[in-house]
């Protein structure tokens, strides 16, 4: 008998979990963000209900800020993949017209993403969902259960986790309490990276370097990606050859200089890389418990 | 983005977890950071952000504090201790590693073990200055009883007592002699400094007396990972995939041996035998699945396969049971009680399970077996575990997933404790079902109805006997094979050694429910006339027919009423104290909370609760309407 490969392995631990989780709860649903985990996570669970449809639909908690690129492939994916698409903006937000250029990066993230996805989870009464975080991602992640527990007001206790054994989850919970798990909870950026490749998984585009109009504010360079945001004094857009490793509202998320244009090119840049992925992300900077604070609110 | 080395990752690289254990400030967070770093699995923003909290919180003056880098969780920075498993992630051109980084505090025994469930090898950590601990000792017998046969002993901070050979090898030399105890297979011991790198990656100049690997060397080479990846075809079923009429498959990940099209399988715990007709892939069917792999199989007989039961070698299957002998190690706050309901999930089975007091609890320093009545929080211990219905197990010595389970609070859905199968008691796992060809299926089609029990319960003189015996009558005038286990009838034979204590009561409850699952089997509908006083057996009752077998009638009349009417005089004997233990007056009866029907007896007569039991039992679908 051969050794799995390392990919061979983190495919099966998700399949496992996705059908084990599927098995365990009464009205499971997969967040779907757009980006490359979440075409990852979708991947594999085409995989592993096969030859049946997933038994689940996806969620998208839109903000109304994504890439026009990122709407264009999740429309795509909609029509082609099966699956039940729901998309869900929190009507407050709407109503409010929240937005990251007046009322900045934190009130929108709160509005649109937090209370967005508690809403939705409530009115439709999902009590499982599925994401694509990682623990590899951020500090606080890396002490993430695969199944984690929500109370009914959609908070996360780090002292309160249940040990996880083997390959046991215990997905037992009250009524009113939901479970996120979290399927990719082994995974690094670079093995999604290699498995995109050698499963041949559609991305959206903005993860290959191209040429690209960008402005240059606070230490980041922000793609124009409509009209919507006003320049300051002294900015200028520019043509620059950038790429995205992380993909979240369009002005809330830096690219990187790269000249990364196909999956292979960016697995080597990967591999050589001296920043970390979420580097790009407006939202993290608050402080070195930022996202640890985010999460016990209600944030995935 | 150039980097000093130019290593290439190759595609295809393999993975090995391993756990990091040591007493506090023995130094494990600040050698994983250095592996981290070693890796180059530390990007220069994380490296600053390190370099910024060194100088607020760290130990290290202007030094990098690694621990730091793995202390996640913002209240552990701040106590500096390390209150959760942490995993981290890193990869060199030879393998992938996933690093358990678990707690060295002793409160923090279960993440430990939790830790160690998966962890192929052991990195455990001694400080030179201290030499071995208790919690080396504790920490060591943990990983042994886990199933980990691969340790590195790393002897940390030796910079401290000037790189001296004879303090690492008097703790090499102690080590290996507490270890003979141990299962270990293979012990590594290496001397390190983790807050200054050396034998981390590069040779260390400090020692040159050492001959051994690096630590990453060893991690890189060591062939631990997956042990027992011999042995026979075990599947616990998590899935079963009915995407329309034609195909039925069944999804699990294969926990043991592999499995090919065409070979000869048996389910468990049915006993039934046939052959997997395909493994079916998203591209494709494929070939064979091996130890590890999710896959989903189809099989050429059509054969009742449900979610927890195992699908295995023919010629090799796992054992079936439901009492076991178990070491036990306890996670919760609130201690073991024996005798309490809990549940257990073992492979993708969940049942009810009762724990027996233990046989000894474990001093893990001592390995001394102490008395104990209960298991406290970080106990550890050697119990008895009585289960609800006999699942598929195989030895965790032999399996761990087969043989390892968790158990949980029924109340507060917490995971309190974790099990490792030793054997099943009473050789159970010998005695395999029987699987025979005329099946309850078959009878069904034959007799035209399906089978149940109609379990009438109430106080003595409720009418139950009365109701029951009607409602027989008209079931056999419309052709329903039936038949009437009457409590007084029982109590002559089958029971007649029982009395009526507590006790009793259950045991004779027991007994009937064992025989009308016999008679369910058979295709009959069982009507039962039994007091049934506690909702415990009620529900035991319930628990060995199938979902929708079980027809709880609870035939309510006052107790008022019944002492007035005393039709065999038990009332006015149990009233003078001639009669003991007697249902509603010196012994409770527990109102059934969701009977499927009640009867008032205080407005129906028999033959209208008769009509109302007939009708609920055809829209059941049990029997046919009247044409």
């Amino acid at each position: 008998m051969t050794n799995l490969s390392h990919l061979q392995r983190l495919e099966a631990e998700s399949i496992d979990i996705l059908r084990e989780a599927v098995a365990e709860c009464e009205r499971p649903v997969m967040l779907y963000s757009i980006g490359k985990d979440s075409s990852v996570l979708l991947h594999l669970a085409r995989k592993a209900f096969f030859p049946a449809r997933p038994p689940f639909p996806l969620l998208h908690v839109d903000t109304t800020w994504k890439f026009r690129a990122m709407y264009e492939l999740r429309d795509r994916i909609a029509r082609e993949s099966g699956f039940e698409l729901i998309v869900f903006r929190n009507p407050e937000a709407e109503r409010l017209g929240i937005n990251p250029v007046e009322h900045g990066s934190a009130l929108h993230t709160d509005m649109w993403k937090t209370q967005g996805l508690k809403l939705a989870l409530d009115q439709f009464r999902f009590d499982l969902a599925f994401g694509g975080a990682r623990r590899d991602e951020e500090k606080s992640r890396a002490k993430e259960r695969v199944f984690s527990f929500r109370n009914a007001q959609h908070h996360w206790d780090p002292k309160q986790q249940r040990p996880e054994l083997w390959r046991l989850y215990n997905a037992r919970k009250h009524p009113g309490e939901s479970i996120r798990v979290f399927p990719l909870s082994n995974w690094t950026e670079l093995d999604v990276w290699q498995y995109i490749r050698a499963e041949n998984i559609p991305v959206v585009p903005l993860y290959f370097a191209a040429q690209r109009r960008v402005i240059e504010r606070d230490g980041a360079l922000l793609m124009l990606d409509d009209e919507r945001l006003p320049l300051r004094e002294g900015e200028t857009p520019q043509l620059r050859r950038v790429r995205f490793r992380t993909l979240g509202c369009w002005p809330l998320t830096g690219a990187i200089e790269s000249d990364a244009d196909t999956l292979d090119a960016i697995i080597r840049e990967m591999e050589t890389a001296r920043t970390s992925e979420r580097q790009g992300r407006v939202i993290d900077r608050d402080g070195g418990a930022s996202m640890e604070r985010k999460k016990a609110e209600g944030y995935f | 983005m150039t980097r000093e080395t130019n290593e290439v990752t190759p595609r295809v690289k393999d993975l090995l977890r391993f756990i990091t254990c040591g007493s506090v400030d023995d130094g494990k967070s600040t050698l994983i950071g250095r592996l981290l770093h070693a890796a180059h699995a530390l990007p220069d923003d994380q490296l600053a952000a390190l370099a910024d909290d060194s100088r607020r919180f760290g130990t290290q003056g202007d030094d990098l504090d690694f621990a730091l880098l793995v202390d996640g969780l913002s209240a552990e920075r701040e106590q500096g201790i390390t209150i959760d498993v942490a995993y981290r992630f890193f990869a060199t051109a030879k393998r992938k590693f996933i690093v358990a980084d678990t707690p060295g505090h002793e409160q923090y025994t279960r993440n430990m073990v939790t830790g160690a469930s998966t962890a192929d090898l052991a990195v455990i950590l001694v400080d030179a200055r201290k030499g071995l601990l208790t919690q080396t000792r504790r920490h060591s017998h943990i990983v042994s009883l886990l199933g980990i046969r691969d340790v590195v002993l790393t002897v940390n901070k030796l910079d401290l007592v000037g790189w001296s050979r004879e303090v690492f090898e008097g703790i090499e030399r102690e080590y290996r002699e507490f270890a003979s105890h141990l299962d270990f297979e293979r012990i590594v011991a290496i001397p390190l400094s983790a807050l200054r790198g050396d034998n981390i990656r590069e040779r260390s100049a400090h020692t040159p007396w050492y001959a051994g690997p690096t630590l990453l060397d060893q991690l890189e080479t060591v062939d631990a990972a997956d042990h027992g990846s011999d042995g026979a075809l075990r599947m616990p079923v998590q899935w079963v995939c009915r995407p329309d009429l034609d195909f039925r498959g069944y999804a699990g990940r294969v926990l043991g041996g592999r499995v090919r099209a065409g070979d000869a399988v048996r389910v468990l715990p049915s006993g039934k035998q046939t052959r997997v007709a395909r493994i079916v892939g998203f591209d494709g069917d494929c070939a064979q699945a091996q130890r590890g792999e999710s896959a989903m199989l189809t099989l050429e007989d059509e054969v009742d396969i449900s979610r927890g039961d195992v699908i295995c070698a023919a010629d090799d299957p796992a054992g079936v049971a439901d009492q076991f002998e178990t070491t036990l190690i306890w996670m919760d706050d609130a201690p073991m009680l024996p005798g309490r309901p809990y549940l257990v999930k073992l492979g993708a089975s969940s049942v009810g399970a009762s724990f027996g007091p233990p046989k000894y609890a474990i001093d893990v320093d001592s390995f001394d077996h102490l008395a104990a009545k209960t298991l406290e929080l970080n106990g550890i211990g050697v119990v008895n575990v009585s289960l609800d219905r006999a699942v598929p197990f195989d030895a965790y010595a032999d399996n761990r997933d087969m043989g390892g389970f968790i158990v949980v609070d029924r109340y507060s859905n917490r995971t309190v404790g974790a099990g490792l199968v030793h054997f099943a008691l009473r050789r159970s796992q010998n005695i395999h079902w029987q699987a025979l060809d005329v099946d309850k299926q078959a009878r069904v089609r034959q007799n035209g109805h399906k089978p149940c029990v109609l379990w009438f319960t109430g106080l003595s003189g409720s009418g139950k006997s009365t109701i029951a015996n009607i409602v027989e009558r008209e079931l056999h005038a419309r052709g329903v094979r039936t038949y009437l286990l009457d409590g007084d009838n029982v109590r002559h034979g089958l029971s007649k050694d029982l009395g009526f204590t507590d006790a009793d009561r259950v045991e004779n409850i027991r007994r009937v429910g064992e025989v009308a699952k016999l008679m369910v089997d058979a295709g009959l509908v069982v009507l039962t006339a039994f007091i049934s006083p506690f909702r415990s057996e009620r529900a035991l009752a319930r628990s060995m027919v199938e979902d929708g077998e079980f027809v709880e009638v609870f035939v309510d009349t006052p107790l008022a009423v019944v002492e007035a009417r005393d039709p065999k005089g038990l009332y006015r004997k149990a009233r003078r104290g001639e009669l003991k233990n007697f249902t509603g007056i010196d012994s409770p009866y527990e109102v059934p909370e969701t009977p499927e029907l009640r009867i008032d007896t205080s407005t129906q007569t028999p033959e209208q609760a008769t009509t109302a039991i007939v009708d609920a039992l055809v829209a059941r679908g049990i029997v046919r309407a009247l044409a």
